[in-house]
């Protein structure tokens, strides 16, 4: 599986943070999210999946492949 | 009552229902009756509002997630068809500075990452330990003193106020003047004239304060600011404007979280008792969630306009349609949360709108959680047989505000 960040779209709220803080970080000037890991590991997937669901500009996808 | 079963979901809602919808008297925490009702049987319906004009009335939680990050969901309050709370909020919309509050991507991007820098979730992380001196003092003080006392005015409003002091950077000699000028501001029986006086001499406070970090900064919001209006990133109004933002936002919000919060608690005593005897982080950060899930404070709905047509279900959203969400029936939805009327703080919570949705999501919340998550963590265990001393049927509830409020709520322990 394999985390996309749409860069453009993030409004830096840190909820992605929150939910998986080994998956995602946030630029410390203005908060804008950083994608640390693009390829999870299967252990990190549930913490992923609130973060998806919690990004209030809806700007994670979890992908196949 | 151990929870809200025997609240009303069903209210004469009529064919065009006023909005805001009124609460149930016996039922204070929860959404009003017609809300919950047109959830389930109209969850996107016209209705009116004070200028008579009928937008939009959107309360399942799916729905919201689905339009508030519509780019076709709009903030901007110049538009013709924008559903004002108020008369004073259309008044004061033509000679509003454009902000983070009445703009759209990307003007609304650039805007709140200039604002956001104090709100990344490892600065605010920082906070944890000074928040926790702030509300260990504050109990102290409380036992210390009157008993019965008002936890409104003795605890849940300094806290944030104080917070909000070191966060800014406010020096601390300076402390009882803030919190002193930060609650009459916002204390409705306080007259206007007096109200606006206050807030005056709290917004030249914080000019002659950006001023003094400019020469001399330190590792706190204000001096950031100060940094940020000499790089010519913001203006010096727009520091101080955000400053007094920043306070007026984060206080009586998070005040009324610590107080009806409270209330709730101590309404369903086994989830205060598990949220006693937890010393897991983790419990305490889901109660808040939770928390804030069951009150759903903001009362009067999140405002916006469609800037072109949006099919949604079995409905068309004209553009200039005026939209209204309300979060606390989207945050009682029994899709999302089964048994939504039971407040259950080990229940998956973390996926509420309390806090809104989309782009707008409040700024502050991560300061916020972090507050509550020290009070609820701490409070409880402190003063274990805190108690009501006055009936719920006398207190006072704030039906009228942006956000629900208690006028005092009276505790004994």
């Amino acid at each position: 599986m394999r985390v996309e960040l749409d860069v453009p779209k993030c409004v830096a709220s840190g909820q992605c943070v929150m939910a998986a803080p080994d998956v995602f970080d946030q630029r410390d000037d203005d908060g804008v999210a950083i994608l640390l890991e693009e390829r999870p590991g299967e252990e990190l997937l549930d913490d992923v999946r609130e973060a998806v669901a919690v990004c209030p500009a809806a700007a994670i996808r979890l992908v196949e492949g | 009552m151990s929870d809200a079963l025997a609240c009303p979901v069903t209210g004469a809602s009529g064919p065009l229902p006023e909005y805001p919808l009124p609460r149930a008297a016996e039922c204070p925490l929860a959404p009003a009756p017609a809300a919950q009702e047109l959830r389930s049987e109209k969850p996107i319906t016209r209705v009116r509002i004070w200028n008579g004009s009928t937008p939009w009335l959107v309360t399942r939680h799916a729905d919201q997630r689905a339009l508030l990050p519509d780019p076709r969901v709009s903030d901007d309050d110049l538009d013709p068809g924008f559903p004002y709370v108020n008369a004073h909020r259309a008044a004061i919309a033509p000679v509003s500075p454009r902000l983070i509050t009445n703009t759209d991507a990307p003007e609304h991007t650039r805007l709140r990452r200039t604002v956001n820098g104090p709100f990344v979730v490892k600065r605010i992380e920082k906070m944890r330990e000074p928040v926790q001196k702030i509300v260990d003092d504050l109990i102290d003080e409380m036992l210390a003193g009157p008993n019965p006392v008002d936890l409104l005015t003795a605890f849940a409003l300094p806290v944030p106020s104080l917070v909000i002091a070191q966060l800014l950077g406010v020096p601390y000699e300076d402390h009882d003047f803030f919190q002193r000028s930060s609650s009459l501001v916002l204390d409705g029986s306080v007259p206007a004239d007096e109200a606006r006086r206050v807030s005056g001499e709290l917004a030249a406070y914080l000019d002659n304060l950006i001023i003094q970090k400019t020469a001399d900064p330190d590792d706190d919001v204000l001096s950031e600011m100060a940094g940020r209006v000499q790089a010519g990133e913001m203006t010096h109004t727009e520091a101080v404007h955000m400053g007094v933002a920043m306070l007026i936002a984060g206080h009586e919000t998070t005040a009324t979280m610590i107080s009806l919060g409270t209330l709730a608690l101590l309404q369903h005593p086994d989830q205060l008792a598990l949220l006693r005897e937890t010393d897991d982080p983790k419990v305490v950060a889901n109660a808040v969630d939770e928390v804030l899930r069951y009150l759903s404070i903001v009362q009067t709905g999140v405002r916006r306009v469609a800037k072109d047509d949006i099919e949604i279900g079995d409905v068309v959203i004209r553009k200039g349609d005026g939209i209204i969400f309300d979060l606390h029936a989207a945050n009682w939805d029994p899709e999302v949360f089964p048994g939504a009327q039971r407040l259950d703080i080990a229940r998956p919570a973390r996926i509420h709108q309390a806090f809104g949705y989309g782009p707008h999501q409040c700024l502050g919340q991560n300061l916020a959680r972090l507050e509550l998550q020290v009070v609820y963590g701490t409070l409880y265990r402190r003063v274990p047989t805190l108690r009501l001393a006055a009936a719920i049927e006398d207190l006072e509830f704030d039906h009228t505000g942006t956000t629900y409020g208690v006028h005092g709520l009276p505790v004994a322990w």
